[in-house]
């Protein structure tokens, strides 16, 4: 393969209980992949992408990127450069400007540029929003409002490897395109790659440019 | 210092069984309203009187002692009892909590009250038991509410905050940086009423101890003394006992790894 590997988990397993959700999971992923899991409610995907986002301890296997230990990059590094987004995104009181700005104070991600509006506003164009979102409480967003805030919140830090959970879940159709359009520019901007899970399979089918099944 | 004479009329035992009757009121009123308080209102009243009227006897037994480590094991007992209390209001617990719960209230009674007899009362010799025993008792009794508050506090906020403590730490956020605001906010809900009663002290409320000592007939002014030392004792105590408490949860519930651990947060009878 010609295209640099940037993820790479081997012999993965998650037990909650006595219930075994996969084991045995290898996943390789290099850059320009949009990884789909594939698996029925409840196979544990968030899981996985929580164990990749080192949420959670390992029960078992390594995982690591460019060829480093999550250990030797320091989790926070870790999870800023394999950024995990959650089907529920939450918001802390202010304006959504507040929201995308205030992770910038992280010691982890202080150093790194800072906070570009111009770059938020092309975005925000790009999926049919006006800048004024910036200025919307966040608390009072509706839950495709926040989907969209928490993907802003997370590209402008250029991760390596996005992990998605649900991305589209509360988003009407014509953003939904718009979002899949971005990403797809995104991550062609750079070495990235994402993992990504959706209950729609025509999503996966149109978005995913490989899938991976769980079972256990 | 001022002795603790034996100045204050004595109530005999008639009178005594006489102001039982005052706990009828709560009783006919809990009767009335249907509150199903009578039950725990005579069962606590009976413990009350008793373990009172023992400790009496344990307490004119203690006095007579000078044999330091007989009475610092007694301080230490009191600790151990005010430690494992506290525990027991929470509404949650992880594996560990009652021995941080322990330390913290061990380490800072002992730092306040041994600071307080060596170096602010100075009662010879530093251990006497009259002046150890109750002040060390005082300082307890405040450090147990603070510590179960801050803990109860810490606790529920992980787990209700846990989206967005989760979402800080997604971004890259250290486990610290992630949690500081529950941690502080238990911090403050627990040291609220420790400020809030030296707000109105003396104005609202005459503390007990106080009390107690101008019926032996001390001096006011003797009296109100002693209780800005313990006052001051308190503050202290709780402050260091909270801040032990709360950090050592917070340890024990994040990790190393900048994780946060609610897999070892159980309901209590689990």
């Amino acid at each position: 393969m010609d295209r640099p590997l940037l993820l790479c988990a081997e012999e993965l397993k998650r037990q909650l209980g006595d219930r075994l959700l996969w084991s045995q999971l290898d996943l390789e992923l290099a850059a320009g992949e949009r990884l789909g899991l594939v698996a029925p409610s409840g196979a544990g995907k968030t899981l996985l992408l929580r164990a990749l986002a080192m949420l959670d301890p390992l029960q078992d296997g390594t995982i690591s990127l460019q060829g480093r230990t999550p250990t030797s990059w320091g989790l926070p590094r870790w999870r800023s450069m394999v950024l995990y987004l959650t089907q529920r995104p939450v918001a802390h009181g202010g304006t959504v400007e507040a929201n995308l700005r205030s992770p910038w104070n992280f010691q982890e991600l202080r150093g790194r540029g800072g906070w570009r509006r111009e770059r938020i506003k092309g975005w925000l164009a790009a999926l049919g929003r006006d800048p004024s979102f910036l200025a919307y409480d966040a608390e009072r967003l509706s839950g495709g409002e926040l989907q969209l805030m928490a993907l802003l919140r997370a590209l402008q830090f250029d991760p390596t490897v996005l992990l998605l959970d649900e991305p589209t879940a509360s988003l009407d159709g014509a953003t939904t395109a718009a979002l899949e359009a971005l990403l797809i520019e995104w991550l062609a901007a750079g070495r990235r790659a994402a993992v990504f899970t959706s209950h729609d399979s025509e999503q996966i089918q149109r978005f995913a440019t490989r899938t991976l099944e769980l079972h256990p | 210092m001022t002795p603790l004479s034996s100045g204050a009329l004595t109530i005999s035992d008639g009178r005594l069984a006489l102001s039982a009757l005052l706990i009828l009121v709560n009783v006919e009123l809990s009767a009335a309203l249907r509150l199903g308080l009578a039950r725990s209102l005579l069962v606590a009243s009976l413990r009350m009187v008793v373990q009172l009227l023992l400790v009496g006897f344990v307490l004119e037994w203690l006095f007579r002692q000078d044999n330091a480590p007989l009475i610092v094991l007694v301080g230490a007992a009191m600790a151990m009892i005010a430690g494992v209390s506290a525990v027991q209001r929470t509404r949650r617990r992880f594996a560990g909590i009652y021995l941080n719960s322990l330390l913290s209230v061990m380490a800072s009674s002992a730092l306040v009250t041994g600071l307080a007899v060596t170096g602010l009362i100075q009662p010879q010799p530093w251990y006497d038991p009259q002046y150890l025993i109750p002040l060390l008792g005082m300082v307890l009794g405040n450090t147990l509410n603070g510590i179960s508050l801050g803990l109860d506090r810490f606790m529920e906020g992980l787990r209700n905050g846990r989206d967005r403590v989760e979402t800080a730490l997604a971004l890259g956020a250290t486990r610290w940086e992630a949690c500081q605001e529950v941690v502080r906010d238990a911090i403050r809900v627990a040291m609220i009423p420790t400020i809030n009663s030296m707000m109105v002290m003396g104005l609202v409320s005459l503390p007990g101890m106080m009390t107690g000592q101008i019926l032996q007939g001390a001096a006011p002014e003797a009296a109100v003394r002693y209780q800005i030392v313990i006052l001051f004792m308190i503050a202290s105590a709780t402050a260091l006992g909270v801040f032990g408490v709360v950090g050592l949860a917070y340890r024990r519930l994040t990790s190393a790894d900048h994780q946060l651990r609610l897999d070892r947060l159980l309901n209590v009878g689990e």
